[in-house]
């Protein structure tokens, strides 16, 4: 079954912890383990985090929109920003890379989306906001693991 | 959900507790208690007990380097203890356990500490 939602809010910082818990009760219908819940919301968390801090450069306006499509047992996340775009796409990726010292970032979000999802792809331009497609095949039949 | 942060001194080791969720938006809480409590007390170490927190991102990675730089511009360490499977792996991911030592329980951790 294919089934999809739409979140749009204001990019402010308060939103973090709503947006990663949406998502969450959203992909919770495919009965993920808890490591893969704790792996979804940590990415919606970095990437939202990012279109507030770097997309729209901490102003407090501007909106994030999250979409979120499940189909079988694959998750897709998009996470979309209008904000300054990113310059430097293989950059940003390195672990530990950050454009904002000053404001103690450790530059490991690309990272941590990395290694907790499957597929991650980035499509920005300075100045034409940024979208971040994530992509993560949840555990199928459980209870054979478990055996 | 927000994060609640509880310090208490032992013995010149700022003893910081954390409850709830460590991200971007809490960030600043963690922040400024600490900084507050290093300049206004003689404190030789930071022990962070991480058994109640509940979520944490890079954010969170962030701001625990953040104070971890600042202990150790004082000669001082910093020690994190009861840390749950998924902040492990942030902590693992990001070489943090190079420079922040992990130790099991927060009794422990304060008896490494020198603290009696």
């Amino acid at each position: 079954m294919r089934n999809e939602m739409t979140l749009q809010f204001t990019a402010v910082s308060e939103n973090e912890s709503f947006a990663r818990v949406t998502v969450a009760a959203f992909v919770a219908q495919l009965d993920p383990t808890m490591d893969e819940l704790t792996e979804i919301k940590t990415v919606v968390s970095e990437a939202v985090t990012n279109s507030i801090i770097h997309g729209y450069e901490n102003k407090g306006c501007g909106l994030v929109t999250i979409k979120a499509e499940i189909e079988d047992d694959t998750v897709h996340l998009t996470v979309h920003d209008d904000g300054v775009g990113i310059e430097n796409v293989e950059e940003a990726r390195q672990p530990l890379y950050t454009s904002k010292p000053e404001l103690e970032r450790s530059g490991m979000g690309f990272t941590i989306m990395e290694n907790f999802m499957d597929h991650v792809a980035i499509e920005t331009a300075p100045g034409c906001g940024t979208t971040v497609y994530l992509t993560k095949h949840l555990t199928k039949n459980k209870a054979s693991i478990c055996n | 959900m927000s994060l609640s942060v509880d310090l208490e001194i032992k013995q010149e080791v700022l003893c910081i507790r954390l409850e709830g969720e460590l991200d971007h938006h809490t960030a600043d809480i963690l922040r400024e208690r600490v900084t507050e409590a290093l300049n206004q007390h003689l404190i030789r170490h930071i022990l962070l007990n991480l058994e109640r927190l509940e979520f944490m991102d890079s954010s969170g990675l962030g701001v625990i380097l953040g104070r971890y730089k600042e202990i150790a511009a004082m000669g001082g360490e910093m020690v994190v203890c009861s840390i749950s499977a998924p902040v492990k792996r942030l902590f693992e991911m990001s070489g943090m356990f190079k420079i922040i030592r992990f130790e099991e329980d927060e009794a422990y951790a304060l008896y490494t500490l020198g603290v009696a």
